[in-house]
Order: C-alpha cells, then sequence, then structure tokens
C-alpha cells in the first residue's frame, strides 16, 4: 500500500522571488511590494505576517491566481510564466483554508481531479488515491465513496491535503491550511504535515498569521508586513533577534512566557561537554519548549536540569540563567537599558 | 367544476351536488371514451407542442443564462429585463404575436418558448453565480482550464438550480399551451374552448383535468431530477 517514493517526490523545487511587485487596481498601496527571496528546495517556508500583509498575495502570485504587476517569479530557474497557467498549477499542490472540496464529487473524486486531468489511466488513478487516503490517515475503504459534506472539518483538510499531493507535486502551497480547524484537530494535522514533508521532501510555501503554528512547522519564516518582507530568518532567529518592533510584537517578544513557548530547550541548552553528569538533576526533552523547562525548574527546586534526547541518552545542561537568556530578546535597534528592565521583569 | 367545491355542500343539498360531481364526472370520462380519437390527438398535439416549445427555449435561453452571468453589468441589466417582461400575461404574448406570425401552430410554438424564456434565464444566471467561489479558485488553483472549470465544477454545482428553472417553465408552458387553442394551434385547450362556447362543463373537464395531471407529472418528474442532481449535504 506504500505509495513508492519516486511516485512522489519529483525533486523539489526551488523558487526565487526577484522585485515581484502585485499593486491591484483601485488600491493605493501595493498589495505586494518588491519582495525578493529564494525558497532553497525542500524546505518548509511559512509565510507569517497579519491579515493584510500580503501573504496570501504573494502565495497566489506563484501559481499565478494572480499575475505580478511587475517582477519575476523563477522555478527551478525557469519564470513561472514559461509555460500556461493551468499546466503549472497542475505540478503545484494547493491547499486553501475552507479545503474547497467539491461538494458533487465523492473523495475519490476529489482527491482524482489532478491525475485525471493528467490524463493518467484508471488503475493507476485508484491505487494513487488510496495510497493517499492511506497516507492522510483516512482508510480507504471507509472513506473513498463518502460526499465531502459528509465528512468533519478535520477529515475535509486531509482530503484537500491529499488532492493536492496526488500527482506528486515538487512544490506545495498551503494557505493557512488550519486555520478553521479546532486547536487539537490542527495539530494533529501539524504533525501529519511534518511527517510528509519529512518522507517526501517537496517545497512548501505556507501561510499563516499564526506565530505558534510557523515556529512549529517552519525551517525558515518569512515575516511580512504592508506588502514587504520584513524578516527572512530561522523560527529560533526571529524569535531570539526580531528585525525591529513589527517582529517583536508579532512574536510576542515582550512577553516572557510567550517567548519560553517558542524556544526550543535543544536550542537554549549548554551542551554536554564530556563532563560528568549530575544524576541526581530532573531531566527535560531536548525537544520540549523552554516553558516546560522552566516549569520543571522551578517544581523540582533543582539548581539545573539535564537535557536529553530522544533515546534519553543526556545532551546538555539548562539553568535558571541559560532560561532568562531565552526570555530576552535582543530586538534590532532596542535600548540596552530596555533590555536590561525586561531582563529585570523576567527575574 | 364549481359543483364539487366544500363551501357549497353546507348550503344544503349535499347529496344531490356530490351526485351531480360524480355525474359530470363520468360523463366526462365518457366523453373521451367515445371520441378517443380526438382526445388522443388533442393530449398527442399538446406534448408536442409543449416538449417542442420547452427544447427549443433550452436551447436558445440557457446559453443567454450562462452569458449573463459571466458579464457583470449587462447580465444584471438584462436579468432586469427579463424579470420585468415575466408579468406580460400568457394570452397577451399569444395575440400580440397574432399579427406577425397568424393563426396555427406555429405563432403558438413561437408564444410558448417566449413564456419559457424568463425562468430558464433568471435561473441559470442565479445558479451559476451562486456557486461557491473557493470551490471555483481551488478549480483553477489544481490547474482546471477555464472550460474544465465551467465544464466540471461551476455547471454541475449550478444544475439542480437550472433545473428548477426548466420545471417552473415546463409548468408555464404545459399551462399556456391550453390557450395554443385560442388561435387554432389545437391541444387539449380546444375542449375547453368548445366547452366554454358550448357552456358544456363536461367538455371543460376534458380539457382542464388531463392538462392539470401533465402539469404535475412535469413537476413532480423534473423535481426529482434536480432532487437527484443536488450535491448530499451532511448525512
Amino acid at each position: 500500500m506504500e505509495a513508492s517514493r519516486a511516485d512522489v517526490a519529483n525533486a523539489a523545487a526551488t523558487i526565487e522571488f526577484q522585485a515581484v511587485v502585485k499593486h491591484f487596481g483601485g488600491e493605493s498601496r501595493a498589495g505586494v511590494d518588491g519582495v525578493s527571496f529564494t525558497v532553497d528546495p525542500g524546505s518548509l517556508v511559512v509565510l507569517l505576517g497579519p491579515s493584510g500583509s500580503g501573504k496570501t498575495t504573494l502565495l497566489k502570485l506563484v501559481n499565478r491566481l494572480y499575475e505580478p504587476t511587475s517582477g519575476v517569479i523563477l522555478i527551478n530557474g525557469e519564470p513561472s510564466t514559461a509555460q500556461p497557467a493551468p499546466e503549472l498549477r497542475r505540478r503545484m499542490g494547493y491547499v486553501i483554508q475552507q479545503a474547497g472540496l467539491f461538494p458533487h464529487y465523492r473523495v475519490a473524486e476529489n482527491v482524482a481531479v489532478v491525475p485525471k486531468l493528467l490524463h493518467w489511466d484508471k488503475r493507476r488513478i485508484r491505487r494513487r488515491v488510496d495510497d493517499l487516503l492511506d497516507l492522510v490517515g483516512l482508510p480507504p475503504e471507509t472513506y473513498r465513496d463518502r460526499y465531502p459534506a459528509q465528512l468533519s472539518g478535520g477529515e475535509q483538510q486531509r482530503v484537500g491535503l491529499a488532492r493536492a499531493l496526488a500527482a506528486a507535486p515538487a512544490t506545495l502551497l498551503m494557505d493557512e491550511p488550519f486555520g478553521a480547524l479546532d486547536a487539537i484537530t490542527r495539530s494533529r494535522l501539524q504533525d501529519e504535515l511534518l511527517r510528509i514533508h519529512a518522507r517526501f521532501g517537496q517545497t512548501i510555501l505556507f501561510v499563516t498569521h499564526d506565530i505558534e503554528e510557523a515556529v512549529r512547522l517552519a525551517d525558515q519564516i518569512v515575516v511580512m508586513c504592508e506588502g514587504k518582507v520584513v524578516q527572512y530568518d530561522s523560527p529560533l532567529k526571529i524569535v531570539m533577534t526580531p528585525a525591529n518592533e513589527f517582529v517583536a510584537d508579532l512574536v510576542g517578544a515582550d512577553d516572557v512566557l510567550r517567548r519560553l513557548s517558542l524556544v526550543s530547550v535543544a536550542a537554549a541548552m549548554q551542551p554536554l561537554a564530556g563532563e560528568v553528569v549530575l544524576a541526581e538533576a530532573p531531566t527535560v526533552p531536548h525537544s520540549a519548549r523552554m516553558r516546560t523547562a522552566l516549569g520543571t525548574l522551578l517544581e523540582s527546586g533543582a539548581p539545573r536540569l539535564l537535557v536529553v534526547d530522544d533515546d534519553a541518552a543526556p545532551v546538555g545542561t539548562l539553568d535558571l540563567r541559560a532560561i532568562q537568556d531565552a526570555s530576552v530578546p535582543h530586538v534590532a535597534g532596542r535600548s540596552e537599558q530596555v533590555a536590561a528592565s525586561l531582563a529585570e521583569s523576567a527575574r | 367544476m364549481w359543483y364539487c367545491l366544500p363551501t357549497h355542500r353546507v348550503l344544503g343539498g349535499r347529496v344531490e351536488r356530490r351526485a351531480r360531481c360524480v355525474e359530470l364526472l363520468a360523463e366526462s370520462w365518457q366523453y373521451i371514451l367515445d371520441n378517443q380519437d380526438r382526445f388522443g390527438e388533442a393530449v398527442v398535439v399538446h406534448l408536442r407542442l409543449s416538449i417542442i416549445a420547452l427544447l427549443a427555449a433550452i436551447a436558445i435561453f440557457f446559453p443567454i443564462g450562462v452569458l449573463a452571468s459571466r458579464s457583470g453589468r449587462a447580465g444584471a441589466a438584462l436579468i432586469g429585463v427579463v424579470s420585468a417582461a415575466r408579468v406580460v400575461p400568457s394570452l397577451a404574448v399569444l395575440f400580440l404575436l397574432l399579427p406577425f406570425f397568424g393563426l396555427g401552430e406555429r405563432p403558438a410554438l413561437i408564444a410558448l418558448t417566449l413564456l419559457a424564456g424568463p425562468a430558464l434565464v433568471i435561473n441559470t444566471d442565479a445558479g451559476l453565480r451562486n456557486v461557491d467561489p473557493v470551490a471555483l479558485e481551488s478549480a483553477r488553483g489544481l490547474g482546471m482550464n477555464a472550460f474544465q472549470v465551467f465544464t466540471r465544477v461551476q455547471l454541475p454545482l449550478a444544475v439542480p438550480v437550472v433545473i428548477a428553472g426548466i420545471r417552473t417553465a415546463s409548468v408555464e408552458v404545459i399551462g399556456s399551451a391550453t390557450l395554443a387553442a385560442f388561435i387554432g394551434a389545437g391541444g387539449l385547450g380546444t375542449f375547453i374552448t368548445s366547452g366554454l362556447t358550448l357552456l358544456d362543463e363536461r367538455l371543460l373537464l376534458v380539457g382542464a383535468i388531463p392538462v392539470t395531471l401533465l402539469t404535475l407529472g412535469a413537476e413532480s418528474a423534473l423535481g426529482g431530477l434536480e432532487r437527484r442532481l443536488t450535491p448530499p449535504d451532511a448525512a
């Protein structure tokens, strides 16, 4: 039942934005205002920003649901306009917030849309649909013949994901796909997405306004504001060194507990340097968030924690000092005094 | 027919009136049995008029509805005009055409085709416009071209509303085809016109009851089709 890897992952695409501008008629400000950056093949890049920041517009420029006013988007070095838009789109998965399933198609027919457009033969489509439903955690025998209206929101979104993956696209575009789901379902689907990404390594552009979601999923985060890219960095850098007050606000840098819930233990610990490990110290997994570590530290009253990896092998230590460091942002342009007072309040 | 109305019953003579009503129906039935050829031909003509007019109307007005739905302002203006045209009574349409097309089946067909127009244009336009834009965007986003978006997503999702329009139109056409008898096109209306001239209630029923049955039949058949083509809601 496993989809063969060759069938699923075409070589992941590189996406390069070059001075991309999108101006909507009748609006004074450009929706996307001179955006340039490069998405490495196989990385999961989150476009993060408040509503109206241009992140969805930027996404739709990639599959040409919008055409740029000026500038170029290169996909594997080739301008996106080099081929007709429908053909470009068939090679990019597209997932949107309300799932956008076709209500008159059964689940299997929904998933089969792109393979049919590509004229796959019936048997191949059928096999592929079953593989994909398995992949997104919907048993094909149960779900194949249902209609979208008979599914929960989370199930619909799983079908939406399966449909986007159907023709093994090298690129996946996701526009707030989990935005309308409850917290538990959302977190489950985030895990599924990470698993699928780890397995097939597509290039993924993911739009969200939720910083927690961004930090959880992203290899890199693009922070957008008023059509411009404000910062393009790893999640850790975005949280630890926001480029300006806007990013600091967005990540809630001044809220100590919030910051601690965004930074992982692995990023803030002091790695073990061959020294002898204190047997007594309480442990914390390296994938946990700093907020959890702080809780463990306070609860136990121990001077420091032992950080362990997935196999419970010790990899580092964490004391109050390190947690304090992780709780103080280094906002560019903010005075030392403010940082100091923040550190004070953190204590 | 009025002998059958319940209000008359309380006025007394209940038994006689009911008896008269049954008698009348029996007489009408007898008339049909005695004139099977004439009756059969009238039904055939009536159906032929209705079906040809309806098919012609679909061929002409469905595309107009599609165009209206795709052309923002002009479309809205057209729908306004068509809605206004709807208030012109069937009989008026029939007689307005008389000077141009004379008597007979041809002007009747033209009139019936025109009568079916508004329901078809309005419903086609509304059905297509009201398709969820999210479905259309995801269709485009998945790589359907404009034609595929229309034939695979937009039209199938609009079909129930379009069929509802055909249903309304068919009721209107089958009913109005009765009036075709006034301009000599035949059909079940001939029994009604002669019934009126001869003051023969029996003949009135020979025309009216089959027309009613045909209308109800068309209505329920198309209603069933409409339900079958509507995507299922949450089970």
